[in-house]
Formats: structure tokens, C-alpha cells, sequence
């Protein structure tokens, strides 16, 4: 399909070609690494061989005399408070000080020992050998339930306890939904469910440059993030620079998924350093130096339990999670699950909600958010436990959905959660993509599959989605006492010459948000697409922000400036009316031009109005001279997305190996800017949730080891491991904002997990299997058929 | 340590060096001659971000030491441009087949080799060719319907 491209009406809405890629398919490209300063050091970092011990003795002066080598630095030298955590869940959370280098104890493999710096990369690699660490080894604390046994070995042993958080949300009274279903004759349905650890593998390695200005104390910090207005927070609070002082730049950026929404003790570091030596540093992490120092995700066990009434009325839900923290608090880690907590009761008008969430501390690498952070979870076992549900009734897994999802007449809506949806329509998406998938026809198929015995067999798996995005209302965050705020800023300038610069907060990373703010603004400019400029990831440059991560950036940042170019029209107005001799309520806007209503002719260009503004020779009273205007919008609702999707598995059960035949994606994400780049997000997404499902997963041994330590073992699908997809929208604008949009970075991500592996058990439920582990690897599956012909056989005997 | 003289063309310009016998090629291009379109993704070869054409073959470009291109030639995204875009480079952009583009120079490398083994490929080829190229981002759809308008484009200039 070519996109075509509508030169007569608005812009957006269309699928323009990105303004990004000129750079990125030339190589004429700035990420992080590509820096080269004057005088600039390397960086290289000793790590915990282990994953937990006390350091005896650790002597760094083998290194000192290595060829190149300048510096070597151990915890005792570094002067800086602890790695901080801003999502303090409750009250009585535990929260260990992160050092940025290992104090006493390495507390994960990968764990920051020391640092060396030396004058090539290859020479800083070499001293680390140099260096001489003794250490007594302690035990591993790699399960979450063993993790919360009395007795049980301590991650942080001055903490008493493995266990960093109780938080829970309630709405109605699960105990009555439950004592309702009992005496209906209807069921109480519990599943297990695991999300295995994940590691987000952004394409780009993490990477870091600083540069220090010994005579004013300034710092430039280069950084491979994707929020460099909170790291420069974050880094003053850590390092007690003057935050004045600090200029963040988040260059070019390859890709981020969660991974690099944290302030890291690598940055931390290279600040720390690059001012103790007065020069500047750079550290890019190898892909196996990052599997154990960069954040992972997911890493939770789900009991879930289902109250319905015998008709497959649901009534109550009640989630127990056990989340694995990791060794340390990174800068939302204990808030991810609460992200997934609103989300478990999804399209569904369930009376009462139970959720409860323990967070427990390991002796592995931190998790974090990863693409989705919460909701992929939640999304995962409500999709997967309604299509075991159905099952067991003997009910089309859709049917089932239908009886129980809120229907399109019934928005506004508020959720047992306590969320109001603003609009939606399950229906609309579930009958396109049914449509789009021939459901009938391949349940028609999947029955004759199962009659002849076929070695081969064919499963369906529904996902029915919604999730919370648009990150986030202030005074919501307040009350789940995350400490910050989630507004966006943006200020739109019109130049003397009349060409546009649009400054955002929002800083991508592969979103587009170049062409797609240059969409949003044109149109409400009226000026030409390629006469806007979009300034972004420079604190300098860009000075309010809050970054891109939970799907935010257009519903909040794009919003933003919408709002601040209007206001630059209003100024505008006023100027125009000025030189038109007319009251600016007689003007129409129309095409960039304001014309005064009545009188043909009597019109002036915006473009016009901006060189009047800027020189100021005949302003009217009160009004300052140049043409810009600031927004700083702080959304007073979540976005709520959804979509159905819907996979074919073809499941051999002889060898396990799962192909899947076809993915339908119909996404409602309300109106679009830009359909090319919404169709994209979608193909990511899905890709990422199916890796979930079937490919990846961060395995560690029971001595605390990352199994998985390079790309060698951890399976990042390949073009020749993913189906084509088919994607399609349904259209529900988004009541919440003027342009009627709902975030899309994550729903792919949500949506397909749970519709995959449905599709594998689907195909294999006649044999007696009703779940398997995540990832649903040949090995996997032909376990659990085995697992179940083995029980089988053993009812019968 | 002890250095190797080596001689290298890249992208059309010839460069006389003294090398460590151990530096890899990707170093030496971005670090030594500040050919800096070609990113790093791994430290396994598995990702294929490095990839760059080695006498107009496609090599991960951290699976070769510097020493092993002297007296060959090398082409990376940076070179391959003429006084247009590669039909490859404008099929990326027209099917938006990159997001954050990382990945990008070393997927165009790679399509460019398999486009010249191969000059119209089934959907299945394409996948299969590109096995050794990893993305993040767009869960490589756009990335075959590049390839395919590439090769419908190279085939029709080809006709011209």
C-alpha cells in the first residue's frame, strides 16, 4: 500500500512521511556514542561476577598502572547520594539506599563495582582485568515465595525482610460477589498466571557523555534517555549540582520501551567523574554489560480468581500479585504493578475488585517499566483467565466477553476501579476484527482439525483490551503518591520570516513526534508542513518537560501544543485586528490568513502578522512584541484505548513448535494524527507482546546467574519468526481532548500477549491442557501436552 | 601494542592506517575514521546494526577486524547515496519501515546484498534474508514492503 496524502484538507489526519528519516537512512545520525569531544576519557565498569557477596578487599591499583588509564574510582570515592526512587508506594515501603557503586555487598550480577577511565574504550576494557576484588560469597535470593518464608535469606539484611511493599485497591465487596456466585450455582474460577522477567532491548545501547566547564561548575550531560528533563532533576538531587547548572540533551535516541526512563548510576557516574578530572567522559554499555546493569521488566506471579454467576455473569474479580523489585528500587519500580492494578476488571462490569500487590526484593537486576508497565500484565490474565472461563462454561470465548463488556450506549462509564472511561466501542472492534479474521471459518476448521486427529492443530485466541495511557493526571498521581506531576509543555514560536519552531517537553525516541507536532501545528497555524521545526531533548533548548514513557506524548504533549499555537493565533488576532482597524472578533482565521468578515481584501497572513510582531512598530496597547505562546497542560483524564485482537496458532503436537498462522489488530484509538506512523506503533507493539509470549525470557539459574546473558540466549524475534499482520481501526474519539486522540505506544504491546498464548492453549485445550508458561517455547508446549496425556492416563488408571 | 599498516576504501575515499592487530572494523570506521553512520547493537553479532558492504557484500561490520578489510573496500549507509538515495534508502522512508533507526543503515545494507542475490524475493525470502538484522521497533512489516518496493523500483530502473 502506498499512503496517499491529501493536500486539500487538513494535515492531520494523514499519512505523511516522517521528516525524521532523511538523517536516520543517510547515517547522518547523533546518538549518544557518535560523540566526540576534545580531550575525552572512557569509561569502563567493574561488575559483580555474583550475584550476591560482601566485598573484603578490593584493590584498584593494578589498574592504575595499566597503559591509558587515568583513574580508577571505588564507592568510597564517589560522593553522591543513592540512585533515587520517586514512586514511594506506601507509607512503609522499604527502600534501600542504591549506592551508585556497590558499598559492602553486590546485591545482583552486573552489580557496579568500580570504574575506570582511561584514554581509548579498548584501554579502559583492558585495566578492568587489573583490578583485584575479594569477596565472600552470600546466598542467592532468586524465588519470591521462598523470598517471603520466614527464615528466608535476606537480600538487605538490615532490612529484616525480603519484602518491599503491601498496596491494595478495593472496590465493592468481593467476599459478597463471591457468596453471590456460590449460592447461584455459578463458579469461582482461579488461575496462576507467570510473566516472566524480560529484557526491554531497546536497539540502541544505553550510552553517556559529559562535559564539565570548570570555570562556571556548568555540566552537559549527553544521555541515550528518554527523559532527560527528569535526569536533570534527578541528577541534581543526587549529585548536589545546581540544577541551573545542568543541561540534559537526549540526542538522537534508538529506541527505549521503559529501558531508559530511569536515572542511571552510569550518568550519575559520568558526571561525578568527568568533574573530579575536568574533562569529558564517555561510557557506552556492550548489549551483555546491559542485560545486567539496564532495567528488565515484568518478573510477576498472578493468582487470580473469578467469581460469575452460572450464566458467565461475572461479579467479582480478586488479584494477589507478587512483584519482583529486583535487588534495588530504580525510579518507578514498586509502582509498576499499581500501573496494572486499575486495569485487571478491563472492558468488563464487574461488581466488586479485589487487588493486592506484594513487592519482593531479589538478588537480580532491577525491573522497571517496560513498554506497557503494569497494564500488559493485568491485560494478560483478565484476557487469559475469560478465555479459560468460557471454557469451562462451554461458551464462545467471544460470547462470554459480550455478556460481561460495557456497551458503547453505557459510556461515560466508571469502573469498579474507580476509572471513567470516556468513550469506546467494544463492538465495533470485535465485529471488524472477526470480520477481518473469518472467525467462523476457522473455528469450521479447527473442528475438523480435531476430528481427524490432525498432528497439526489449529487455536484461536481472543484478546479484548483497553488500557490506561496519556500519563497522567496530576492530582491522580498525587493519590497514588508518586511524586511528580504529568503535564506536558510546549511553546510554538512564529519567526520573523515567517517559519515556525515548536518546542516540546515530550522527548522521542522513535515516535515520530517531529512530523507529527509539525501536523498538529501547521494545521493550526495554517502554514505549510515543512515551514515548522520541532525543538525537543534539550533542557537548554527545551526547558519544561516531562518526558515520553505510558503512552503520553500526543495526548499530553500533542495537546500542548495545539493549545500553545492557538494561543499564538489569538495573539495573532489581536494584532491583525490592530492593523485591519476591525475588532478581532470580526476576523476569520482560515488558511493562516485572518480576513476580515464582509470586506474582501481586507486580510492579512499570519506570517505577515509575525514580522509586525517582531518589529513592534505599530502593536496595539498591551500587547508584547514577537509571535509565540507557551502551554503547560496537565490532562484532567487518562486515555483509554482498545481493540480486539484475534491469532491463529497452528500447534504441532508432536514437536511443540507453534506457527502462527494469522493476527488481526483492530485498534480504536480514537481520532489519528497521523495513520502511518499509529499503523507502525501497532506493528511494534504486536511484535513485542508475541516476543513475550513465545520467544524471550530472562532466566536466572538458582545461584543467582543470568542464564541469558547476551543476545546469543535471549531470543529478540527476527522478521523470519513474526506473521504479517492485519490491522485496521475503529474510530471512538477520545472525549478527554479537542482533538479526540487516545495514545497507541503500548496497546499492540497489551493487546497481543494474552491473544497469543490463548490461541496455543486453544489448540491444544482438547488434550486436557489449560495453560502454558509463558515463554510458549517447542519445549514448553510439548510439556505441558505431555504433562496432560500423563495426567489423563493416570485419571484413568 | 604493535600496530598493522593497513589500506581501506570507504565510501570512496581511501584511507592509509596503522591499526592494533585486535581492532575491530566498526571501531576503526567510527572511531578511527569518525564513519559514525554505522551503530553498535551487540556485542554477539547477532543483531546486525554494524552491517556494512565489504567489496558489495554485507558483513557485520563487529565481526571483522580492521586488518582483515586492508586492501578492500567498504561501503556503509554513509556511501552508498549517489546523487540520489539508494532505491533501498527511499523505499525505508516511503513505507516507513524505520522508527527509531538504529537499526536502519545496517537493514538497508543487508537488503541491498540480498536484493542483488536475489532481485525479486517473495515475502519469505525477504524475512529469511534479513534473519541477521534485528529491529525493535516496527515488527519488520514495513520493513519487507521496503524491500518489495525497492525491488519493484530497481527492477523498473533496470527496464529503463
Amino acid at each position: 500500500m502506498t499512503h496517499s496524502v491529501d493536500t486539500t484538507s487538513k494535515l492531520v489526519g494523514q499519512p505523511l512521511l516522517r521528516k525524521e528519516d532523511a538523517r536516520l537512512v543517510t547515517g547522518e545520525t547523533n546518538w549518544t556514542d557518535n560523540i566526540q569531544l576534545p580531550g575525552m576519557l572512557h569509561m569502563a565498569f567493574l561488575r559483580s561476577p555474583m550475584a550476591h557477596g560482601r566485598i573484603d578487599r578490593i584493590d584498584v591499583s593494578g589498574a592504575l598502572a595499566m597503559p591509558g588509564v587515568v583513574a580508577a574510582y571505588t564507592a568510597a570515592d564517589m560522593g553522591a547520594a543513592g540512585i533515587p526512587c520517586v514512586w514511594p508506594v506506601t507509607d512503609d515501603m522499604v527502600a534501600p539506599t542504591f549506592p551508585v557503586l556497590a558499598t559492602d555487598e553486590v546485591r545482583f550480577v552486573g552489580d557496579a563495582v568500580a570504574v575506570v577511565v582511561a584514554d581509548t574504550r579498548y584501554r579502559a576494557a583492558d585495566a578492568l582485568e587489573a583490578i583485584e576484588v575479594d569477596y565472600t560469597g552470600l546466598p542467592a535470593v532468586v524465588d519470591m515465595e521462598a523470598a517471603l518464608a520466614d527464615g528466608a535469606d535476606l537480600v538487605h539484611a538490615d532490612k529484616g525482610t525480603n519484602k518491599c511493599f503491601y498496596w491494595e485497591l478495593n472496590g465493592g465487596d468481593y467476599a459478597a460477589s463471591k457468596a453471590k456466585a456460590e449460592a447461584g450455582g455459578g463458579k469461582i474460577f482461579h488461575r496462576r498466571y507467570v510473566q516472566q522477567r524480560l529484557i526491554p532491548n531497546a536497539m540502541e545501547p544505553r550510552a553517556v557523555v559529559c562535559a564539565p566547564m570548570a570555570a562556571t561548575g556548568e555540566i552537559t550531560l549527553w544521555s541515550a534517555t528518554q527523559i532527560p528533563h527528569v535526569v536533570r532533576v534527578l541528577l541534581a538531587l543526587t549529585t548536589g549540582i545546581p540544577e541551573n547548572k545542568i543541561r540534559v540533551i537526549a540526542p538522537d535516541v534508538g529506541g527505549g520501551f521503559g529501558s531508559k526512563l530511569d536515572l542511571y548510576r552510569e550518568e550519575v557516574i559520568a558526571a561525578l567523574v568527568a568533574g573530579k578530572l575536568g574533562r569529558p567522559v564517555k561510557w557506552t554499555e556492550s548489549r551483555s554489560e546491559g542485560y545486567q546493569g539496564t532495567i528488565h521488566g515484568r518478573d510477576q506471579i498472578q493468582d487470580i480468581e473469578i467469581a460469575c454467576a452460572a450464566d458467565g455473569t461475572v461479579l467479582g474479580l480478586h488479584v494477589e500479585l507478587l512483584a519482583d523489585m529486583g535487588a534495588y528500587l530504580q525510579i518507578i519500580t514498586p509502582g509498576i504493578p499499581l500501573l496494572g492494578a486499575f486495569m485487571y476488571n478491563s472492558i468488563y462490569k464487574f461488581e466488586s475488585l479485589h487487588f493486592g500487590t506484594t513487592g519482593v526484593f531479589s538478588t537480580k537486576t532491577p525491573t522497571d517499566a517496560y513498554r506497557g508497565a503494569g497494564r500488559p500484565e493485568a491485560t494478560f490474565a483478565i484476557e487469559r483467565i475469560m478465555d479459560d472461563l468460557a471454557a469451562d462454561l462451554g461458551m464462545d470465548p467471544l460470547v462470554l466477553r459480550e455478556k460481561n463488556w460495557i456497551t458503547h450506549e453505557e459510556f461515560p462509564f466508571t469502573t469498579i476501579a474507580g476509572l471513567e472511561y470516556d468513550s469506546g466501542n467494544y463492538e465495533a472492534a470485535t465485529a471488524r476484527a472477526t470480520e477481518l479474521f473469518d472467525y467462523a471459518g476457522l473455528r469450521a476448521e479447527q473442528a475438523a482439525r480435531r476430528e481427524s486427529g490432525d498432528p497439526v492443530q489449529l487455536g484461536i485466541g481472543v484478546s479484548t483490551f483497553t488500557e490506561m495511557c496519556g500519563l497522567a493526571p496530576s492530582r491522580i498521581l498525587s493519590a497514588l503518591k508518586y511524586v511528580a506531576g504529568g503535564w506536558e509543555s510546549s511553546t510554538v514560536r512564529v519567526l520573523p520570516t515567517g517559519k515556525v519552531e515548536v518546542v516540546t517537553g515530550t522527548s522521542p525516541h522513535g515516535q515520530g513526534h517531529v512530523t507529527a507536532w509539525s501536523q498538529i501545528a501547521a494545521d493550526a497555524l495554517g502554514v505549510p508542513f515543512e515551514d515548522v521545526e520541532v525543538i525537543h531533548g534539550d533542557t537548554k533548548m527545551a526547558p519544561n518537560g516531562m518526558d515520553t514513557y505510558g503512552s503520553r506524548s500526543l495526548v499530553v504533549g500533542g495537546i500542548a501544543v495545539l493549545h500553545a499555537a492557538e494561543r499564538v493565533v489569538e495573539k495573532a488576532r489581536r494584532i491583525a485586528a490592530h492593523q485591519l482597524e476591525c475588532d478581532p472578533a470580526d476576523l476569520d482565521f482560515e488558511g493562516g490568513v485572518f480576513k476580515v468578515r464582509g470586506t474582501p481584501g481586507a486580510e492579512k497572513a499570519i506570517q505577515a502578522v509575525a514580522f509586525e510582531a517582531f518589529t513592534a512598530h505599530d502593536l496595539p496597547d498591551g500587547v508584547e512584541p514577537t509571535l509565540a505562546a507557551d502551554s503547560t497542560l496537565d490532562p484532567n483524564q487518562f486515555s483509554y484505548p482498545h481493540g480486539t485482537h484475534l491469532c491463529a496458532a497452528e500447534v504441532d503436537t508432536e514437536t511443540g513448535a507453534v506457527h502462527l498462522r494469522s493476527y488481526v489488530a483492530v485498534d480504536d484509538i480514537g481520532n489519528v494524527v497521523n495513520p502511518m506512523i499509529v499503523e507502525g506503533q501497532v506493528h511494534g507493539g504486536v511484535a513485542q507482546g508475541i516476543a513475550q509470549a513465545l520467544f524471550e525470557e530472562a532466566v536466572y539459574d538458582a545461584e543467582g546467574n543470568l542464564v541469558t546473558g547476551t543476545m546469543v540466549d535471549y531470543l529478540v524475534p527476527s522478521a523470519a519468526d513474526l506473521p504479517h499482520f492485519t490491522t485496521d481501526r475503529t474510530v471512538t474519539p477520545a472525549t478527554t481532548n479537542e482533538l479526540g486522540v487516545k495514545g497507541v505506544g503500548e496497546a499492540g504491546t497489551i493487546a497481543s500477549t494474552p491473544a497469543v498464548v490463548n490461541a496455543v492453549v486453544d489448540a491444544l485445550r482438547h488434550l486436557g491442557v489449560d495453560d502454558v508458561r509463558m515463554p510458549c517455547s517447542p519445549q514448553t508446549v510439548w510439556r505441558a501436552i505431555q504433562s496432560a496425556a500423563a495426567a489423563a492416563d493416570g485419571g484413568r488408571s | 601494542m604493535s600496530t598493522v599498516r593497513i589500506h581501506v576504501t570507504v565510501d570512496g575515499q581511501a584511507h592509509e592506517s596503522d591499526v592494533e592487530p585486535r581492532l575491530l572494523l566498526v571501531h576503526y570506521l567510527r572511531d578511527s575514521l569518525g564513519r559514525v553512520g554505522t551503530p553498535i547493537g551487540c556485542d554477539t553479532s547477532n543483531c546486525g546494526a554494524c552491517t556494512v558492504l565489504l567489496d558489495g557484500r554485507s558483513v557485520k561490520s563487529c565481526s571483522v577486524l580492521a586488518v582483515q578489510a586492508d586492501g578492500h573496500t567498504v561501503t556503509t549507509v554513509q556511501g552508498l547515496a549517489g546523487s540520489t538515495w539508494h532505491p533501498v534508502q527511499q523505499a525505508f522512508h516511503q513505507e516507513h519501515a524505520l522508527q527509531c533507526g538504529y537499526c536502519t543503515p545496517g537493514m538497508i545494507l543487508a537488503a541491498v546484498d540480498l536484493l542483488a542475490d536475489n532481485p525479486d524475493p517473495s515475502e519469505q525470502q525477504i524475512r529469511a534474508g534479513l534473519e541477521g538484522n534485528l529491529c525493535r521497533c516496527t515488527g519488520y512489516q514495513n520493513i519487507v514492503k521496503a524491500v518489495q518496493t525497492a525491488a519493484a523500483s530497481m527492477a523498473g530502473g533496470a527496464g529503463q
